[in-house]
């Protein structure tokens, strides 16, 4: 009786298997290996990787071959009797030198793929990477496009994250502001963070490294075809972790120099007159559009904020209260919290606009206004 | 040492056990608080880490309830990360080290011959921190901030955001490692002071030696944790910057120390682990195990490289070529006795009389998953490889094939294969075939997809996800939900065996030969070789 309930549920067992199988199998289309290689060094993780999976199929098929041939050849209900060997050091030894053996093989294209990733030297341009919480800063130190200089962040619309909108193509991994980069230069990526560790990578680069606050490490690149490449932070840095994607774009030569061009007009046109004297409804108006891009995650469009890790903004004391202490928070951040201190990030216009847009917005209703002009002496 | 003097004969399991059937002292609740009794403390530890288990596996149910489908339906990001951080914290500190302590306490004694656990009051308390310790976790999540949403990690300088619930976990992380650090002291001092007269150490059921090696890995690692945790407290509280480079502190040392604790601890949960599956295979093909003196020797070097890998699970931290270079070597280096215990295993159910009741089927799916996990974690012990697939779901995979595949299943064979001793009564057969077959696939369906998703890219820890890792997460979704379900029938089967199951014979593994098999009644008595058994 025994017996027969343990084959019913073999059976079973096998049919369910099966079925998994066939759900896996309707999904192969899908990604299910690493992204295609933009990079050598891509190409050889990607090599390594297939050669060590190559060698762990075969030793699997071997080694567990010989489980299920004794599971059907030396079972008790066939009548097989137990032999009573046990301890042989010949053998000990075989299946001790066999996997270090094995070991040595995999440790030769194991070494050199490590040297050639860690060797940043030589490059035609640097960048450096800034994470925030929760978006990323790009600084273009040092080549072509030398001085180039922004903030790229989630530009997916928080109606498709929520549900209330069909999710684009690119759901998540696209920005307001790419990174872009010549075909066939070496780029050296240098990380660092302005809060949390945070982790910049681009799988198809076969590069990744973690941002750390206070520390630069760097990591390089040479991608070998056109194209745009996307990742996202792969280190946890708090709630938004999954809500700042990277994008590279790589042009040819030519179109990077036309980029460089074009990003240094814009730069150059939309420097802010940080003298300049604004009304009301055009500081709210700006406000609007740097509170959306740097607040909206933690306080919400609404202003009520996620109590108690994100405090409310409509109707809270710090908005409605005196300014000073409104505008100090805003540029020094506060300490031990996610509060960051925007003064490094935002610049004076910004700053006004935002801090005027808070205090007459929603609920609040204080009529007072910021100008650019009062936040430099207010820097540290 | 302190064995018991006594004029009876107890030794023989057909020995009527007059008086060491009832146990003295208070009754109802209060024997469980003030019991000093190994086989009491056992079975508390097993009720708690089942608890735990359930308490961890509903947050995993709301993590992949997250994950079905893309977008933000369930749970805030906020919360999402402090299920993922409490999922982690109370799975491994919660769930699997209590069950093998609760193994360890149970058997320990029997197996070598002694009548109880050297610091039997100690053992009283290390149990009795336990649930301090939990609800410190649990009551996390109703003080403001909620529960901490660092990642089980716990990553400097992330924790400094984080609300008081942060600090009430560091205190309950203080409070586990105290529990862990006094369960050892009194497992060391148990196996190497209490064997009965001719129990020498290389004589010892496998199960002990796992245990002893790993008391040792636990009192040198647990120590290192408590630090981590207090200078995350001082750097939070106290001003201090151990991980503030703006204070000459770097965030890099959190994880060095963390990990330099972290390996070790991860086999500190796997090594009892070999050793119930060390004790079932033999069990169940009724050959003695191949190669004893070399599983002995496999376990100590697992223990002694544990030291000296932390460092792989940092590859994306920026180190020199030469460090990444030194902890490739060294991680794959444990690939050796790894494999030697594999071949061992297998070894031993070759040409064997193989039946295969609920404990022999765990032990064979731990064989053939856990090896699943010891492979992909040589993929990842490739430094370059590892870069591609740090934070990704493919280590997500990975380290579930060894915890769940690897420790849990380990458990519940060891579970099914000593509830019977334990308890004089049978479980259903049929049906623990059944929680067998269920897990199996379903762990399989939750989990092996996340490798594809993990090689596509797909980080961890994150609450939503581009399109393309959508069908995965729907299979490993519908998987994870049909492996929690499927523990409700374990619940199910141990609760009737208690009540109502068939009575077990005292050998009742045809196999079997360590002592609890060959010298005492089932279920035991509640004192055991209160005279000391003779081994020759």
């Amino acid at each position: 009786m025994q017996q027969s309930s343990g084959r019913k549920i073999g059976r079973w067992a096998l049919v369910a298997g099966i079925l998994a199988l066939a759900a896996a199998g309707s999904a192969w289309a899908l990604e299910w290996n690493l992204q295609p290689a933009a990079t050598k060094i891509a190409d050889d993780i990607h090599d390594l990787h297939e050669y060590v999976m190559l060698l762990i199929v075969v030793i699997f098929v071997g080694v567990f071959g010989v489980m299920f041939y004794s599971v059907f050849a030396h079972r008790k209900s066939q009548g097989h009797k137990a032999a009573n060997f046990h301890e042989n050091t010949t053998v000990e030894i075989i299946w001790t030198i066999i996997p270090l053996l094995i070991l040595v093989v995999i440790a030769w294209p194991a070494t050199r793929a490590v040297i050639a990733q860690k060797d940043t030297t030589n490059s035609d341009m640097t960048i450096k990477v800034t994470g925030y919480q929760w978006k990323w800063g790009y600084d273009y130190l040092k080549g072509e496009g030398e001085g180039i200089s922004f903030v790229s962040q989630l530009a997916t619309p928080r109606d498709q994250i929520e549900g209330s909108a069909a999710k684009g193509e690119h759901y998540l991994l696209e920005v307001d502001n790419e990174v872009v980069v010549p075909v066939g230069k070496k780029v050296r990526i240098l990380t660092t963070a302005a809060d949390v560790i945070h982790a910049w990578g681009v799988p198809a680069f076969g590069a990744k490294q973690d941002a750390i606050p206070g520390f630069i490490r760097d990591i390089h690149f040479r991608a070998q075809k056109v194209g745009v490449y996307r990742g996202q932070c792969v280190e946890l840095c708090g709630k938004e972790h999954g809500f700042m994607p990277i994008v590279v774009r790589v042009v040819s030569a030519a179109d990077y120099t036309a980029w460089v061009g074009d990003q240094k007009k814009k730069i150059a046109a939309a420097a802010d007159d940080p003298t300049k004297t604004y009304t009301l409804d055009e500081l709210k108006t700006r406000g609007e559009k740097v509170y959306a891009a740097n607040c909206v995650a933690c306080h919400q469009a609404n202003g009520k904020g996620t109590p108690p890790a994100f405090p409310p903004l409509d109707g809270s004391k710090l908005t409605n209260g005196p300014k000073g202490a409104h505008l100090d928070i805003v540029i020094n951040g506060k300490p031990g919290t996610a509060m960051a201190a925007f003064g490094k990030q935002l610049n004076d216009t910004e700053i006004a606009a935002v801090v005027t847009y808070e205090r007459n917005a929603w609920s609040n209703k204080t009529g007072e206004m910021v100008q650019p002009a009062e936040i430099k002496p207010l820097r540290k | 040492m302190s064995a018991v003097l006594d004029d009876h004969k107890h030794d023989h399991p057909h020995d009527d056990h007059h008086h060491a059937d009832h146990h003295h002292g208070y009754g109802g609740m209060m024997r469980w608080i003030t019991t000093t009794n190994h086989k009491d403390i056992g079975t508390m530890y097993l009720w708690f880490s089942f608890a735990m288990f359930m308490v961890g596996g509903t947050m995993a149910m709301v993590i992949r309830a997250e994950l079905f489908s893309p977008g933000l339906q369930i749970v805030n990001p906020d919360f999402f990360n402090q299920m993922t951080t409490m999922h982690g914290l109370i799975m491994v500190f919660g769930a699997i080290m209590p069950a093998f302590v609760g193994f360890a306490n149970w058997l320990i004694p029997m197996q070598i011959g002694a009548p109880d656990m050297a610091f039997a009051r100690m053992n009283n308390w290390s149990f009795w921190i336990l649930p301090f310790a939990a609800s410190l976790l649990i009551i996390s999540f109703f003080v403001p901030g909620g529960a901490p949403g660092v990642g089980w990690t716990m990553y400097a300088p992330l924790t400094v955001q984080m609300g008081m619930g942060m600090d009430l976990t560091i205190f309950a992380v203080h409070l586990l490692g105290m529990s862990s650090i006094m369960g050892s002291i009194n497992i060391v001092t148990t196996i190497l002071n209490m064997r009965a007269p001719g129990m020498t150490l290389m004589k010892m059921p496998l199960f002990c030696w796992t245990w002893l090696i790993t008391a040792y890995l636990l009192i040198a690692s647990m120590p290192v944790l408590a630090g981590a945790v207090t200078m995350t407290l001082t750097d939070r509280h106290f001003g201090t910057s151990f991980f503030n480079a703006a204070g000459g502190g770097d965030p890099v040392l959190y994880q060095h120390i963390f990990w330099f604790f972290g390996h070790p601890e991860v086999y500190i949960i796997i090594l009892p682990a070999f050793g119930v599956i060390s004790q079932i295979l033999p069990a169940f093909s009724r050959k003695p195990l191949f190669g004893y003196a070399s599983m002995v020797y496999a376990t100590a070097s697992i223990a002694i490289l544990s030291f000296i890998v932390w460092a792989h699970h940092m590859y994306t931290v920026g180190m020199p070529v030469a460090g990444q270079l030194f902890f490739m070597y060294a991680t794959t280096l444990i690939a050796v006795p790894t494999a030697c215990k594999i071949f061992n295993w297998l070894a031993t159910m070759w040409r064997g009389s193989l039946t295969f009741e609920t404990p022999m089927l765990f032990a064979m799916g731990f064989l053939f998953l856990f090896t699943m996990g010891g492979f992909s974690g040589l993929v990842l012990s490739l430094a370059a490889v590892d870069i591609q697939l740090h934070d990704t779901y493919y280590v997500v995979a990975h380290f579930h094939y060894v915890m769940v595949a690897g420790a849990l299943f380990a458990a519940f064979g060891g579970i099914y294969f000593w509830l019977p001793k334990w308890t004089g009564k049978m479980y259903n057969e049929t049906l623990g075939k059944w929680h067998f077959w269920l897990s199996m696939i379903f762990f399989n369906m939750a989990f092996f997809v996340q490798h594809f998703a993990g090689l596509a890219g797909m980080p961890r820890r994150i609450p939503d996800y581009p399109l393309i890792f959508e069908t995965w997460n729907k299979i490993s979704s519908i998987g994870a939900f049909g492996f929690g379900l499927s523990q409700l029938l374990f619940l199910y089967i141990i609760v009737t065996a208690i009540s109502s199951g068939e009575k077990a014979a005292d050998k009742q593994w045809e196999g079997a030969d360590s002592l609890e098999w060959t010298h005492l009644p089932s279920p035991v008595p509640y004192h055991t070789f209160e005279t000391p058994p003779v081994i020759k």
